[in-house]
């Protein structure tokens, strides 16, 4: 839920990043933490195994600026990929603003991409969202490597309701920061209709 | 979140921090949001603070619920030096005290059982006036984000 401050001044808005195991949640948001300026963003937690893997979540809290006079504060959090941390990734959706789902390009991962998606669904649904009214971006993640399933292809399988699609490398940053303003823009878009 | 109850809450806090020797008293959303602080937040990460708190709660939340319980509503947390204890008041916000050796946990939790019996009040009473206020007030006026423009929006990713 839009957390609106009316007597600070402020908007805070939870976006949180999806996908299946590996397929780049924590690689967006460190890209997102490296290139920000240190004064409009807070730390970078991650909450990981020693193995880098996301044990629960990570957590990024970036300012952008001011919009009509309020200043809007984004709260990035990815969920672990892993299926078997099902029970974390519910309650990390809870109060959310706006999904990103990232997929994986690699032909190998096609599966896991579609579970993830179904699990997404499935899990809003229960926290009473529905993915298709929800502020809601797809991208196209690791375009760069060999096995990447053409965009069109992985476009037809996970793309739903024609949500806005990008590709991205985001190892590089690549479409990093594109997907980012695309989900903010969709979630202020949404403050407009309340 | 109104005025008046801002200052009743902050009022409270303010006393909590004073009547248990406390550090820092924080009240957090379940979602994460700060809500109000009081003691000395310098060199404290309080958004950080606030996100890991919820997600503390949420979690433990969860473990309640699998062992048939309905909720943890103490949870407390002992460092060498800084103790965190934390609590959830109406079952909807998140009070946490950070406290050293200069409190103890009973008088912390004495002190915390009297001002979670305030901030409840506060919060009934709060919940009372948006819901008899939401009516009118969407007639009143509109949210100031019924004109935002894509310009706006772009704005902000203009670095």
């Amino acid at each position: 839920m839009t957390f609106i401050n009316y007597a600070a001044r402020e908007i805070n808005c939870k976006i949180v990043y999806y996908g299946p195991g590996l397929c780049g949640k924590t690689t967006n948001l460190q890209w997102i933490y490296d290139k920000t300026n240190p004064q409009a963003k807070g730390k970078l937690i991650s909450l990981a195994t020693e193995t880098d893997r996301t044990l629960f979540f990570d957590f990024l809290p970036l300012d952008l600026g001011q919009v009509r006079g309020f200043k809007t504060r984004f709260h990035l959090y990815t969920v672990p990929g892993q299926v078997f941390y099902d029970a974390s990734r519910k309650l990390i959706l809870k109060g959310v603003d706006g999904v990103v789902f990232i997929a994986d390009s690699q032909d190998a991962r096609m599966e896991a991409n579609a579970e993830s998606l179904q699990n997404l669904e499935k899990n809003l649904k229960e926290q009473g969202y529905d993915l298709k009214v929800i502020p809601y971006v797809l991208q196209m993640n690791k375009r760069d490597l060999p096995t990447a399933v053409p965009a069109e292809d992985m476009y037809r399988q996970l793309n739903i309701k024609g949500e806005p699609t990008f590709e991205a490398v985001a190892m590089n940053g690549t479409g990093v920061f594109d997907t980012l303003k695309a989900v903010a823009k969709l979630v202020l878009t949404e403050l407009k209709k309340k | 979140m109104y005025e008046e109850e801002y200052v009743q809450i902050k009022d409270t806090l303010q006393r909590l921090q004073v009547d248990s020797n406390a550090k820092i008293v924080f009240l957090v959303d379940k979602n994460g949001q700060q809500i109000a602080a009081h003691g000395d937040m310098r060199g404290l990460d309080a958004t950080s603070l606030a996100s890991l708190t919820a997600g503390n709660v949420a979690a433990t939340d969860g473990l309640a619920k699998l062992i048939g319980e309905k909720e943890f509503s103490i949870l407390f947390h002992e460092g060498e030096k800084d103790n965190i204890h934390i609590s959830l008041v109406a079952q909807r916000v998140i009070l946490v005290v950070i406290f050293d050796d200069r409190s103890s946990l009973g008088l912390v939790r004495l002190r915390v059982k009297k001002a979670s019996q305030e901030l409840e009040k506060i919060f009934e009473q709060l919940l009372k006036k948006a819901e008899a206020d939401r009516g009118a007030l969407a007639n009143r006026f509109d949210s100031p984000f019924a004109e935002i423009t894509d310009e706006d929006i772009d704005s902000l990713f203009s670095e």
